[in-house]
């Protein structure tokens, strides 16, 4: 049985059929064809499938497709405005935050939230924000050197290689 | 990948169509808030019914509000909404840090505090895959009839292991239920059963709608302490939470505590305020609190952590909160 859905995801109306019984991962990864978003442990532990509904980091893998009809779905596919990726994404590529990268799309919904509510996060409140999201790979530190990272480039105007070169010049004059 | 079962998804708009939409379908409908413990239980083939009835469309149940002797907390609230509530976190603290401590962040924007309050049980043997269930010969709560935590049990003891519930008890909650049959409310103190299998006292075509917190008085503190391994995602391992009530010299004229993550209901400790009332809360009276509430828990193997361990925790979990409290 299906039923007509309308959503908005990353920016786009979308209007599709959809099993009833379908997640919001579900329908994003196999009607969509939008696998940025992760099924990995598929019953709300690790994280990985985790999308910005309505600007909030939520798990896509527990949320009924219904829950999240009419509303505003951001997936990693839509973190980037235009050409280039988001300061946050840059600040992952430039700091080696992603290993393996199955968890990066969830991480980088995560973080985004935190970035936008709370433009200078210190450590405990980066890890507070990202404590769903489990990565196996990278023991977290360069994850949370990159929201670090992107933080400060957003607040002070720059890209982030441009705040890494500014923190060059800095050791080199000391 | 676990798959859901199909089934047709109900969002109605008000209470009494939620209602109605349960009587339609009784016995093949159940009601979803935030859906973080009955999806994956779903997932696991614990539940399979044919319809879902949403609550999350219901303004009427989203809502904190304050009146002239307390709260009402709407139970389609999320626990992140709870949590950084001003109000709950100035008067009700130990409320809002259960709430802020279950589970992790996106679990919280998405889970309720009704459905915290109405959690099922949890257990080794019964949160896994239909096929690992299946090939354990199933269990007492769902679909067997031996029980893999007690030999030879003939009834189940699978933990209730909820936060918010938990501290609600000694700041003595009162359930607004709403069922075919019309209103009725419920003190939480009274709402739980010792029966692993359903352990609320709540047919299932009901809906806990409100949740009425009083204010506390100016001379009560309350304390919320939760074991688990790491500090996100994990279920309570153990959790307390503490209530004292003192006279105007600091002398403890009543103390109440309830702890869980053990059997399968939260449950209140006997005794303790025999040890504590009409003293202050010494170094020494806090020993004797704490030795008294070891005495009466007794951790069973119906979630995967050493038992002992456990069980030594419960006099560490009431230095703690008698020290938040005495502070």
């Amino acid at each position: 049985m299906r039923e007509i859905i309308r959503l908005t995801v990353n920016g786009d109306a979308v209007e599709t059929g959809v099993p009833t019984h379908y997640t919001l991962l579900e329908t994003l990864r196999y009607i969509l064809g939008l696998t940025g978003s992760k099924q990995g442990c598929d019953k709300g532990d690790c994280g990985a499938c985790t999308v910005l509904l309505n600007g909030e980091a939520v798990l896509s893998c527990l949320m009924p497709v219904q829950e999240a009809a009419s509303g505003s779905v951001v997936t990693v596919e839509g973190l980037a405005a235009g050409p280039r990726p988001s300061a946050l994404q840059e600040a992952f590529d430039l700091t080696g935050a992603a290993q393996c990268g199955f968890c990066t799309p969830g991480i980088l919904c995560s973080a985004t939230q935190l970035l936008a509510e709370d433009p200078d996060p210190d450590r405990a409140e980066i890890a507070s924000a990202l404590s769903g999201n489990l990565c196996r790979c990278t023991g977290y530190t360069k994850i949370f050197e990159a929201v670090e990272l992107a933080a400060e480039a957003t607040r002070s105007g720059l890209a982030p290689a441009d705040v890494l070169v500014a923190r060059r010049g800095v050791d080199d004059q000391a | 990948m676990l798959r859901l079962h199909p089934y047709e998804y109900h969002r109605p708009d008000t209470v009494a169509e939620a209602i109605a939409l349960l009587s339609e379908h009784a016995g093949d409908a159940m009601p979803i808030a935030g859906g973080t413990d009955l999806v994956p239980n779903m997932k696991h083939k614990l539940f399979t019914p044919g319809h879902l009835v949403s609550l999350r469309g219901i303004e009427e149940m989203r809502g904190i509000s304050e009146n002239d002797d307390g709260f009402a907390i709407g139970a389609a609230a999320s626990l992140d909404d709870v949590a950084k509530n001003p109000l709950v976190l100035e008067i009700l603290p130990s409320l809002a840090r259960a709430c802020s401590l279950v589970s992790g962040p996106q679990l919280r924007r998405m889970g309720t505090i009704g459905g915290n309050v109405c959690l099922d049980t949890r257990c080794t043997y019964y949160n896994q895959t239909l096929f690992w269930r299946k090939a354990l010969g199933y269990c007492l709560k769902k679909d067997g009839t031996a029980c893999h935590v007690v030999k030879g049990g003939t009834r189940c003891v699978a933990a209730h292991s909820a936060d918010a519930a938990t501290a609600l008890i000694p700041l003595e909650a009162e359930l607004r239920i709403v069922g075919p049959d019309g209103e009725r409310t419920s003190p939480i103190g009274g709402f739980f059963t010792s029966d692993g299998v359903w352990n609320r006292r709540m047919e299932p075509g009901e809906i806990l709608v409100s949740i009425r917190v009083l204010r506390p008085g100016p001379r009560t503190r309350h304390s919320y302490q939760k074991l688990r391994a790491r500090d996100s995602i994990d279920f309570p391992m153990l959790n307390l939470a503490i209530r004292v009530d003192f006279e105007t010299d600091g002398v403890v004229a009543d103390l109440r505590a309830a702890v869980s993550g053990m059997g399968s209901y939260p449950r209140k400790l006997g005794k303790l305020d025999a040890e504590a009332v009409g003293k202050p809360l010494s170094e020494e009276v806090v020993e004797q609190v704490a030795e008294q509430a070891f005495r009466q828990c007794h951790p069973l193997a119906n979630i995967p952590v050493d038992l002992e361990w456990r069980r030594a925790m419960v006099p560490v979990l009431v230095r703690r909160a008698l020290a938040e409290i005495g502070a």
